[in-house]
């Protein structure tokens, strides 16, 4: 079964054309990582996808899916937990547990350092219970405990029939399939 | 989720610098009769139109958070992941900013119309036209607030595009408040209903248009 159909994509951003005539496809279990050079459009091809684009040509169909990028959307007053427990996230015990904030649950957000901003992202995504997760330079700002936690939590979403399209100029560990932007 | 939104408005505003605008109303109508002298028929007479001023000056100093932070923050991304409809936000924003704007700018109206020398009756018109017009004046905030979301200098091009909108709102307003008898009172209401109507789609269509 199908989570993201693309067909013949294109997306013109500030009068240059990114890409064009772009397929994307990804199965229950499939894992896509989006790579190229700086301003070749992964970031631009994750909104694409998330719905918050429209692609100047193609046509996108997708199941539900959650997003973490750049916008970290959390009140920066409210303790990590509170703050999280806005987005309504089903498993959002779990994906604390997962991505180790069980020790920050009570900590402002704004107080937060990059990695742990960062880690907040990546639990939101897997607390939504979403079957696409849509990551945009997830390892940034990570350390090594970080980036196992985030192996670990995408390889048990794709286990469990989840997908994952990732945007990144970093290595990823797993099975990924990779897809070059900016040729 | 609607909900949640507008208790986090809410949360946010009170949290916040809610008593900013409040405070600036107060001070306005304070500066009025330093300004015009210390004529109370004067002052009666106008009174009415100068907290109507103070209250639409009060209204332009809230744009600037209530939009364009979550846009910065991905809120809204975020929120239209989630499946909620641009115009949702929108009227959750305009009903959460009402309610941490109307009802203190209605308290700080009582010792705002001593101060320009409204008498009993005349407060009791003020407080009407205003309860009907703070929902319009926080509607025009919400959706003034969004049409600039993401644009430098957003704080005055806000203040640019509110005051002429809110025109025909200050014209039946303080035409209620000044005379009971006349049918200003409805024609405000049409005016604030027509607006807190319109409001939530056009900050919601300016929500969609400000993503890049």
């Amino acid at each position: 079964m199908t989570l993201l159909r693309g067909e013949g994509l294109a997306l013109v951003r500030g009068g240059r054309l990114l890409f064009e005539g772009l397929a994307l496809s990804l199965g229950r279990g499939e894992a896509l990582h989006i790579v190229g050079p700086n301003g070749c459009g992964k970031s631009s091809l994750i909104r694409l996808v998330a719905g918050l684009l429209t692609p100047n040509a193609g046509r996108i169909e997708r199941t539900e899916a959650a997003l973490a990028d750049e916008g970290l959307a959390l009140d920066r007053e409210l303790p990590l937990a509170r703050a999280l427990a806005f987005w309504r996230g089903p498993r959002l015990a779990a994906a604390m547990n997962a991505f180790d904030l069980d020790d920050l649950a009570q900590v402002p957000v704004r107080l937060l350092s990059t990695g742990q901003a960062k880690r907040a992202r990546l639990a939101r995504v897997m607390a939504s219970g979403a079957p696409l997760w849509l990551l945009d330079e997830p390892l940034n700002g990570l350390d090594r405990d970080g980036t196992d936690r985030l192996t670990a939590a995408a390889a048990a979403h794709r286990s469990a029939g989840g997908a994952i399209l990732a945007a990144s100029h970093q290595a990823l560990s797993g099975d990924w399939r990779t897809m070059e932007l900016g040729r | 989720m609607t909900g949640a939104l507008v208790i986090r408005e809410v949360r946010r505003g009170v949290s916040g610098p809610a008593w900013l605008p409040v405070a600036f109303f107060l001070l306005v109508a304070t500066i009025v009769p330093f300004a015009v002298g210390p004529d109370a028929r004067l002052l009666a007479r106008i009174g009415g139109g100068a907290l109507w001023i103070a209250a639409l000056t009060a209204a332009l100093l809230p744009i600037d958070r209530l939009v364009e932070p979550d846009r910065a923050d991905g809120v809204l991304d975020q929120l239209a992941l989630g499946g909620i409809a641009e115009e949702a936000i929108g009227a959750a924003k305009m009903i959460g900013h009402w309610l941490t704007f109307g009802p203190l700018l209605l308290i700080a109206a009582v010792p705002a119309s001593f101060v320009v020398g409204l008498d009993g009756p005349a407060l009791a018109r003020t407080l009407v036209a205003l309860a009907i017009g703070t929902p319009a004046l926080a509607a025009l905030a919400v959706a003034v607030a969004g049409l600039t979301a993401g644009l430098p200098r957003a704080g005055s091009l806000a203040s640019l595009l509110l005051m002429p909108l809110a025109v025909p709102l200050v014209i039946f307003g303080a035409a209620a408040t000044g005379d009971g008898e006349s049918s200003a009172l409805k024609l405000e209401a049409a005016v604030a209903l027509l607006t807190v109507a319109g409001a939530p789609f056009v900050a919601g269509a300016a929500i969609r248009a400000s993503r890049t």
